[in-house]
């Protein structure tokens, strides 16, 4: 243990402490601003400074580790300049319009700033917009980049993919892309990590909210909403309400306030992705065995995104079923058009998805099956789902639960728990057990799929087959993975993968907490949703099963392969080889 | 009021002297890598500022080029900004009255010419082609990219197993660094903002000197890989190769055509530089990964390259530059053996039994190299009664390191400069009596800036000697592996690009005999690279690490202080010896030299890129 003063008040840690977390421990909370635990520890925006006894120059807290016998004052004339000159100097370079800013109230540095009490500022504004295409889902507001590199950090140390880079030296610092390219040539997966783990507004998706109001105003229009399993467990983190208050009935009732006609659940989709992704996965078995390679899940448009530009020979092996979303829009634009009874151009799909890439995926152009323009036709992030609610000044405690809509609106548990790593996999097993051997196994049977490590591996048998399998979540893990399996060193039969750590739980649509990693918390809240379903196997979804007998036949039937299949050679990525 | 006024300069101008002083520093210490036209508008805004003001061209126009390279900087010129930069500098290199002006434009000039490119993406893209990929500026300068504030952490904790450990997942020679590496680290230290650059060459001599090489286990190989890789030369480039191949698990064959190992640093270097035995604890140490080495193989006379190419997954070539260039000095009659030699001759066969007979002869050293200093302190122990450098330039413009022309000037070497070998004066036996020499006059600075000599307008000298020793550069024997294929371009072989490869695929080259002769660092790297893409070529990613903990930087306040040089051994006591000269740090010394060390891979970008990583 190391011994030390902070503030007066002896502090006793374990040696490689630092003096941030030292302080922290007797309940001295010292500001900062670029500072990620293990993820960005550069000491850049001098906020976290204090005064080390008998040294001239100030330390900064988050990055020095303590040492026996110092002594630290974390507020004292010193400090206290500094770090006001400093949070300053960073306002004079953020274009400080608060009230029209996306993370108002959330934003770190309007917190420390307002907690320091600056109320004016000595020096000029001198912040320049480096400009950005308003088309792209990821959007990067030079103006209020305070160049704290976390995204830099992010990108790399996360998600292994090195897309931003500081650009250019000296009083032009900024972020730029690796490799001199614009972000829209990138080989960006849209993950939206460096969002959520931006301290301020510099970053974050494209909003596409407004023109939805457009829609549910035209009485021409039916507007139709699917929520991904995720979204249920974060929608009113901002909004001021526990988990517990914010239910899925809630989320429901809080919808149809919204104005949409039809409240439906992705989680439905998820059940139909199930008979579909478990169906092609038997099929192609025993080939799969002959290459040596497992099929790889294709719900992630980040990971498909991934695949098209680091590794593309494993391609051929994702999972030719679409995602939950866009097997929603396929069916809400034939079957659910055709139980209307109305034109499917009638019908506006608009869906509610944690993730960044969704915006991408919805805009395929090969990826529509209706023939009726996009079979999604708008994508809403958690962040935007929460921007309307307060919009309309919906007050979730007061909301009486209420049902989804029918049929496309009722899933299994297997279905929720698609928004966690591991999820998918947990519900294509479930199935695949019932399809290859005829029964169903107990549903929890295969929880050690379910977890936070980087990934985990099982091997089962289904009534004699030997099955392995593994789910893997956050890119840089993928990497890792990917090149296990590359090398021999793995051998897998089918392998799930989310490219954010803890799966869309965890996705860069979600609600942003700074300094906090909530995917752990949100993934065990879709665990007890799946625990109180009374269906817990895809193929028990009576919709589902309805789906197919009235309009698709079976699993893989050359309707489904229409509808619910897609082609991931028909559409590049930016630098993608071309044949 | 008195008629004339001594001079005394005021606070604010002693300052200004403080201020121009500290100016030096910073530049001598700019990061590789700062983007080119923002460094040059500020040198250009420094140039303004000591305009005088009275003439146009450059109290307006070097103002006007400040604006125009802003423009360019902040993405709002054209092509045509470029050509009006251009022509606005031109004119204020013909009009203006006084260097202050037509200097500055000069330099706009060469920026706008040399750094185009750069320009160029500003413009068209807004983007800078320059970035600080490597901010730690030791680790970016050294060649091999060896960790250095990490080892001079260990050495102020004197845990000096650890420091070796440590430059060795990147220079598999920390011995030979410690002696005789000309240390580029040194040259961009931030400490020269503040003072002068760390003696980081010295702290790694006081590792290897109490933790030797020898006596610090390498790490375990890899897996076995089942491919083998030979190495042709067993210098420090092909052991750097060899040795970081087998750590990855390959089989590694070294083909050594002289009897021993080292190359350049046994057969080049003398051992009062770089005592023999200190070198065999690098070998050692390389060796103890079980690398075969196969000693008096000459590939091209006992085996082929071709043969070695057919037998092996892959071939490194490090064969060095082992022959000399011609002087093309004639003589006026027939000369007698061993009276003109050349200095890869003479350094290599010191200690052998075709040493030169130098006991009290009169030797003239021609060249102004390290190699020339070499050969003449070497003369010197070697019993000659007098050595005389004779170089063409200024004793400034030698190549050779200041220490080591004071080193000979201390041991008795007389330095002639200004001074062009005509020709050997010989007797009627054949032995050689004078050199005649012209007197240059030194005259225009050439394009890398050292001043061209001339005849000057006098008679030649004569300069009694015995012996004759050229020391004007070495070539590479290139011929056996230009027949196999590989290509050769003014002297050297040729890689198709920085990775080594050659234009036959498995065979690599690298070192000495393709850059030409150059320093150790740059060869041992050029075996790192050679490694690492060999690895790759036979379809292995293997990543070498090093587990060793570094210390976390202390956070005293970095004033002011003396850099601590080694001393050497005194003229008289050493001139008459082989014994090392150089004299490491005590303990005490190595601890206040490494407090000096700015820890750049904690205190700045470090911390967000480049710095410690595995490779």
């Amino acid at each position: 243990m190391v011994n030390l003063k902070i503030d007066k008040i002896d502090v006793s840690v374990p040696e490689g402490t630092t003096v941030m977390e030292a302080a922290a421990s007797v309940g001295i909370k010292i500001p900062s601003l670029c500072y990620l635990k293990n993820i960005n520890e550069i000491a850049a925006c001098r906020i976290c400074l204090v005064e080390l006894k008998g040294k001239d120059k100030l330390i900064t807290s988050c990055n020095n580790v303590v040492q026996e016998g110092m002594e630290i004052y974390t507020n004292s004339p010193k400090v206290r300049s500094a770090r006001r000159t400093n949070v300053q100097l960073i306002l004079s370079q953020h274009d400080s319009r608060c009230t029209t800013c996306l993370r108002s109230g959330n934003c770190a540095l309007q917190s420390i700033a307002n907690d320091l009490g600056l109320m004016d500022n000595p020096f000029p504004d001198d912040w320049v917009d480096e400009g950005w295409p308003r088309k792209y889902p990821l959007v990067r507001t030079s103006q209020k980049c305070i160049r704290c590199m976390r995204c830099v950090q992010v990108c790399d140390k996360i998600q292994g993919m090195n897309i931003w880079d500081v650009a250019n030296t000296g009083s032009r610092t900024t972020i730029g892309v690796t490799g001199q390219r614009k972000l829209e040539n990138s080989d960006c997966t849209l993950c939206g990590q460096c969002i959520t783990h931006c301290p301020v507004a510099a970053l974050h998706a494209r909003e596409d909210w407004q023109g939805i109001l457009d829609k549910m105003a035209d009485p021409d229009v039916i507007t139709l909403v699917q929520v991904a399993p995720a979204v249920r467990t974060a929608w009113a983190e901002s909004l001021g309400f526990s988990r517990e208050e914010a239910t899925p009935g809630r989320m429901a009732a809080a919808l149809r306030r919204l104005g949409f006609d039809y409240v439906f659940d992705t989680i439905f989709s998820a059940d139909l992705t199930i008979m579909e992704e478990g169906s092609e996965f038997l099929s192609r078995f025993d080939s799969l065995k002959e290459d040596g390679m497992p099929m790889f899940t294709s719900c992630c448009p980040g990971w498909i995104r991934f695949v098209k530009t680091q590794y593309p020979q494993l391609v051929p092996y994702l999972s030719s079923a679409k995602s939950p979303q866009q097997m929603f829009g396929a069916v809400s634009k034939t079957y659910f058009a055709k139980v209307l009874g109305v034109d499917p151009s009638r019908l506006f799909c608009v869906s509610i998805m944690p993730c960044v890439a969704k915006k991408h995926e919805a805009d395929i152009p090969t990826i529509n099956a209706a023939e009726k323009g996009k079979d999604v036709d708008c994508v809403l992030t958690t962040r935007e789902l929460a921007r309307m609610i307060r919009a309309d000044r919906i007050v979730v405690g007061a909301l009486q639960e209420e049902p989804f809509d029918q049929p496309l609106g009722l899933g299994t548990g297997a279905g929720e728990i698609f928004g966690v790593t591991g999820g998918v996999m947990e519900a294509a097993l479930r199935s695949a057990y019932y399809l290859i051997t005829g029964k169903n196994p107990e549903p929890d049977s295969f929880r050690e799929i379910r977890g936070q490590e980087p990934w985990r591996e099982s091997e089962l048998n289904m009534g004699g087959t030997r099955v392995r399998v593994a789910a893997v979540s956050g890119l840089g893990n993928t990497r890792k993975l990917i090149e296990k399996i590359l090398r021999g060193e793995k051998h897998y039969d089918f392998v799930e993968v989310m490219a954010c750590p803890g799966g869309c739980v965890g996705g860069g649509g979600q609600p942003i907490h700074d300094g906090e990693e909530l995917a752990s918390v949100r993934g065990e809240a879709l665990y007890r949703l799946d625990k109180k379903n009374p269906l817990r196997f895809s193929h028990e979804n009576p919709c589902v099963q309805q789906l197919y007998k009235e309009y698709l036949g079976e699993p893989l039937s050359e309707k489904a392969h229409e509808l619910l299949h897609t082609d991931h050679n028909s559409w590049h990525m930016p630098g993608e080889y071309k044949e | 009021m008195s008629r004339l006024r001594i001079n005394t300069p005021d606070e604010a101008e002693l300052t200004m002297e403080h201020l121009y002083l500290d100016l030096e520093r910073h530049i001598a210490a700019s990061t590789p890598g700062l983007c080119p036209v923002d460094m040059q508008i500020s040198f250009l805004r420094l140039c303004h500022a000591q305009s005088c003001g009275k003439c146009v061209p450059c109290r307006v126009g070097l103002g006007q080029l400040v604006r125009l390279m802003t423009d360019v900087l902040e993405h709002r010129a054209t092509m045509e900004t470029l050509d009006l930069i251009e022509e606005t500098a031109r004119n204020i290199e013909v009009s203006a009255d006084c260097a202050i002006g037509y200097d500055a434009a000069r330099m706009v000039l060469n920026g706008l010419k040399g750094c185009r490119k750069d320009y160029i993406s500003h413009i068209r893209k807004g983007l800078c082609t320059a970035g600080i990929t490597q901010p730690v500026p030791c680790v970016a300068m050294c060649p091999a990219g060896v960790d250095i504030p990490g080892y001079i952490a260990l050495v102020a904790e004197e845990r000096y197993g650890d420091a070796v450990r440590l430059i060795r997942k990147d220079n598999p020679f920390p011995t030979a660094c410690a002696m005789v590496c000309e240390h580029p680290c040194e040259a961009r230290c931030r400490r020269n903002m503040i003072d002068s650059a760390v003696n980081i060459r010295g702290l790694k001599r006081m590792a290897v000197d109490h933790a030797p090489a020898d006596t610090v286990l390498v790490p375990a190989n890899q897996p076995d890989t089942g491919k083998k890789v030979a190495i042709v030369g067993g210098g420090p480039s092909g052991l750097s190769a060899a040795y970081y191949l087998a750590l990855m698990g390959h089989k590694v064959d070294v083909y050594e055509e002289k009897p021993h190992l080292g190359g350049m640093l046994r057969y080049g270097i003398p051992a009062y530089r770089f005592p023999r035995e200190r070198l065999q604890e690098d070998i050692d140490a390389i060796l103890s990964t079980g690398v075969t080495v196969h000693m008096n193989v000459n590939v091209g006379k006992d085996v082929t390259i071709r043969e070695l190419h057919e037998r092996f997954d892959a071939v490194y070539v490090a064969i060095g530059a082992q022959t000399n260039k011609e002087s093309g000095l004639k003589a006026d009659g027939e000369l007698k053996d061993s009276c003109v030699v050349s200095a890869v001759e003479m350094l290599r066969n010191v200690d052998t039994e075709n040493q030169l007979d130098l006991k009290d002869k009169k030797v003239v050293v021609i060249g102004g190299g390290n190699v020339a200093m070499d050969c003449t302190r070497t003369a010197i122990r070697m019993g000659a009664e007098k050595v005389t450098v004779v170089y063409r330039r200024r004793r400034g413009d030698m190549t050779a390191l200041p220490d080591e022309v004071e080193g000979a000037i201390a041991e008795g070497a007389e330095v002639l400069t200004l001074g062009a070998p005509a020709k050997i004066e010989t007797d009627h036996n054949g032995n050689v009596v004078s050199l005649l020499v012209q007197p240059q006059i030194v005259g225009a600075i050439d394009a890398q800036g050292r001043p061209r000599p001339g005849n000057a307008s006098v008679d030649p000298v004569s300069v009694p000697c015995n012996v004759v020793i050229t020391a004007i550069g070495q070539g590479i024997e290139t011929s056996h592996f230009e027949e196999f294929g590989l290509s050769v371009k003014r002297g050297v072989l040729q890689a198709m690009d920085d990775s080594l490869e050659g234009e036959i695929p498995g065979v690599f080259v690298g070192g000495d005999c393709v850059t030409g002769p150059a320093t150790v660092i740059r060869a041992i790297a050029a075996g790192k690279v050679a490694a690492a893409n060999i690895d790759e070529y036979l379809g292995f990613h293997h990543k070498l690490e090093c587990d060793v903990e570094i210390p976390p930087a202390d956070l005293a306040d970095k004033k002011p202080y003396g850099r601590i040089n080694l001393k050497e051994l005194n003229g008289s006591e050493r001139k008459d010896n082989f014994c090392h000269i150089e004299v490491g740090m005590t303990k005490e010394e190595a601890c206040q030299e490494a407090g000096r060390c700015l820890r750049c891979d904690h205190f700045g970008l470090g911390l967000l890129k480049g710095g410690r990583e595995s490779w």
